[in-house]
């Protein structure tokens, strides 16, 4: 898995809220049967017209923002399906942290799989960081996962919670199905009990 | 020993490790596999040289991207989605996990053959990647969404990393008003709560209203669980419940089925068991509703008007200015007055036989409206033949409908069947995002019976005003 240690970069404000995973990869881009390459048509019905062409006023496509690698999103980003294609897509973008007041849970779970940091701040700070991405390219601001700190363009710093267990993955890279496969003695001796209490299962 | 509600009952049974933090392993009773979210799953399993832990607790059936025409046996034309079909048949083959094939009876939407097949049962952990697993939770089962990396560690290990959510309980009392469905029920929630109002939550359904509803409309209600953000819902099982079970393929039989009973009647949340989210609702104030907007939130009584987006605050003034715009309509506007020119009745919401059946009685005696492309989708393959067998495919025939094959059809439009930019549908299904039925489609949600009223007027209409 890709890790995340700390990163840099443009961030491009996307106030809307409740954007779907809908809109990050529409499902005509859920037939492929890879994970890579859906950079190119993430938010594809908001980026592109019909016809392919770039929509000037789309954040990404502003030049300012076509390198950003932070989003700062409205409220409950990622509501809708499962599909891991969306955090394919961000990530195969050039994007690794989001950042937004709320997230719908099944993709913030998979944003971890996918070496990209979401972070769950109140809305004054999130408010703050939007303004700060609304400053274009020339602001910067830099996300510490280690440090659990995320520091504006004008050097002030906001602190952020994350999950310990899911940040020492994201540190170290770590892939979950190895994990667990350490445990593997206790999955047995769960499915030995399992056969004798629930034994329909 | 302190009450536990349902949701901490079936948690606690299915606990394999739990570390320090709270962090745990959950074992997987059941896996559901279909064809979109699986196949870089299987790819990663290949690469890492890893089998299914447990082929036998995994069922895979592609129905995202089958066609619904009745030649589909001709082959898949799209290339891409003929591939993603034939990469799950490969799968199963080389994993040896059981298929419901595109050419078998028992092929339909993954959320409808699990409980037809008898695979869905009480107390069980339920995943599949896809968010309307939720569906499952209709018969006390902690059923959700997982990505596809959370299938490939299924996959391997039948566990799960997992933190434990919070409780939240909605309560429904009272008698539902005549014309007000289950899928009513489920999205006047969403419309109180949002969609974001069940984040971190599992949400119990339960009160007296909840206890009247058959066991196919508590599907309906738990299947849009996730549109109201929590990953799963659930009902506790009951003599309906039981009776739904027994006797289908996948049902205990026996002794077994005798001790899984004796087990099921323990799933109930104790007296005082804790909630950290409590919503109380009157059945009796709920109404047929529809919505308007492009969020499953932005659900209004078929009586009401368009609203405008002032009406709203903060990020959503902005939202709603979207919804209205994209949807083509004006603030004011009576909803009864938006003219439609789609109907599909589908979908893992409301795809079984008792929404066909309600379709049908509303249709007695009474046409499509000339104009209306209308299709009826069945939610699997023996939906479709009961449909048949009870003589209610010939009435909806006769009354104008397109009567398909089984898939998930124009609820996503991943196959052929989706809507032209600009066309406007009354849908029975569960999201009425952006593009979702298609390219710039517009999708207004409802209950089987609305969305029958409005084949017959051609526009949204109140059901209880039929003459
Ligand atoms: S019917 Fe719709 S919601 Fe249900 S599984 Fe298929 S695409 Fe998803």
């Amino acid at each position: 898995m890709d890790k995340f240690e700390k990163l840099t970069g443009i961030a491009a404000p996307m106030p809307l809220v409740n954007i779907d995973t809908d809109m990050i990869i529409p499902k005509q881009f859920l037939k492929t049967i890879k994970r890579t390459g859906l950079g190119a048509n993430l938010f594809d019905e908001m980026r592109f017209d019909r016809e392919g062409n770039e929509n000037p006023d789309f954040v990404l496509n502003q030049p300012k923002y076509r390198d950003a690698e932070i989003l700062v999103a409205g409220d409950n980003f990622g509501c809708g399906s499962s599909r891991e294609h969306a955090p394919w897509a961000i990530k195969d973008f050039g994007i690794s942290c989001v950042i937004s007041t709320s997230f719908a849970d099944i993709f913030f779970n998979n944003c971890f799989k996918n070496g990209i940091l979401p972070i769950a701040l109140p809305q004054e700070q999130v408010d703050l960081l939007m303004a700060d991405a609304e400053k274009g390219s020339n602001a910067r601001m830099t996300v510490d996962l280690d440090q659990q700190q995320i520091t504006t363009s004008d050097g002030e710093v906001i602190p952020f919670d994350v999950d310990p267990f899911r940040k020492h993955c994201l540190l170290h890279g770590l892939d979950d199905i190895g994990l667990t496969m350490e445990q593997a003695p206790s999955i047995d001796s769960y499915e030995t009990q399992l056969s004798s209490v629930r034994p329909w299962i | 020993m302190s009450p536990k509600t349902l949701y901490d009952k079936i948690w606690d049974a299915h606990v394999v490790h739990e570390s320090d933090d709270g962090t745990c392993l959950l074992y997987i009773d059941r896996h559901l596999v279909h064809e979109v979210t699986s196949p870089q799953a299987f790819e990663g399993l290949r690469l890492a040289g890893r089998k299914v832990r447990a082929p036998e607790k995994t069922i895979a059936v592609p129905d995202h991207n089958v066609p619904t025409d009745p030649n589909r046996l001709a082959g898949i034309k799209d290339e891409m989605s003929r591939i993603q079909v034939e990469a799950l048949r490969q799968n199963a083959a080389d994993f040896g996990v059981e298929m419901y094939d595109v050419d078998d009876i028992r092929q339909g939407i993954v959320h409808i053959i699990g409980p037809e097949q008898g695979w869905t049962q009480p107390g069980m952990t339920i995943v599949c990647g896809d968010s309307h697993t939720a569906t499952h939770g209709a018969f006390g089962a902690l059923a959700h969404g997982i990505g596809t990396s959370e299938v490939e560690h299924v996959l391997a290990t039948q566990t799960l990393i997992q933190k434990k959510s919070k409780n939240m309980l909605v309560r429904v009392e009272g008698k539902l008003p005549p014309g007000v469905t289950a899928k009513d029920i489920t999205l006047t929630i969403i419309g109180r709560t949002g969609t974001a109002g069940g984040n971190g939550h599992v949400i119990e359904y339960a009160g007296s209203a909840i206890r009247e509803l058959s066991v196919e409309g508590r599907m309906t209600v738990c299947n849009m669980a996730i549109e109201g953000g929590a990953r799963a819902g659930l009902i506790a099982p009951d003599e309906k419940t039981f009776e739904y079970v027994k006797g289908r393929p996948h049902a205990p039989k026996g002794a077994q089925w005798e001790m899984a009973l004796e087990y099921w009647k323990t799933l109930t949340s104790d007296e005082g068991a804790h909630y950290d989210k409590i919503i109380e609702i009157d059945a009796s104030e709920i109404a047929p509703v529809v919505t308007w907007g492009t969020s499953p939130e932005d659900v209004l009584p078929i009586t009401a008007t368009v609203p405008a987006p002032e009406d709203f605050a903060g990020g959503k003034v902005d939202a709603a200015r979207r919804s209205i715009d994209y949807m083509g309509l004006t603030p004011g506007q009576r909803l009864s007055d938006i003219t439609i020119d789609t109907v599909f009745i589908g979908s893992c919401t409301n795809g079984r036989i008792e929404d066909l059946r309600e379709v049908a009685k509303i249709m007695e005696g009474r046409r499509v409206k000339d104009g209306i492309r209308a299709m009826i989708v069945p939610g699997s393959g023996l939906v479709r033949a009961q449909a048949e067998e009870e003589g209610i495919a010939d009435k909806l025939k006769a009354a104008g409908f397109d009567w398909r094959m089984a898939g998930c059809s124009m609820c996503l439009g991943m196959n052929p069947d989706q809507l032209a930019p600009g066309e406007r549908c009354a849908s029975t299904s569960n999201r009425n995002f952006e593009g979702r039925q298609g390219y710039k489609g517009r999708t207004h949600l409802m209950s089987p019976a609305m969305a029958a009223a409005a084949a017959i007027t051609g526009r949204l209409t109140d059901v209880r005003e039929l003459d």
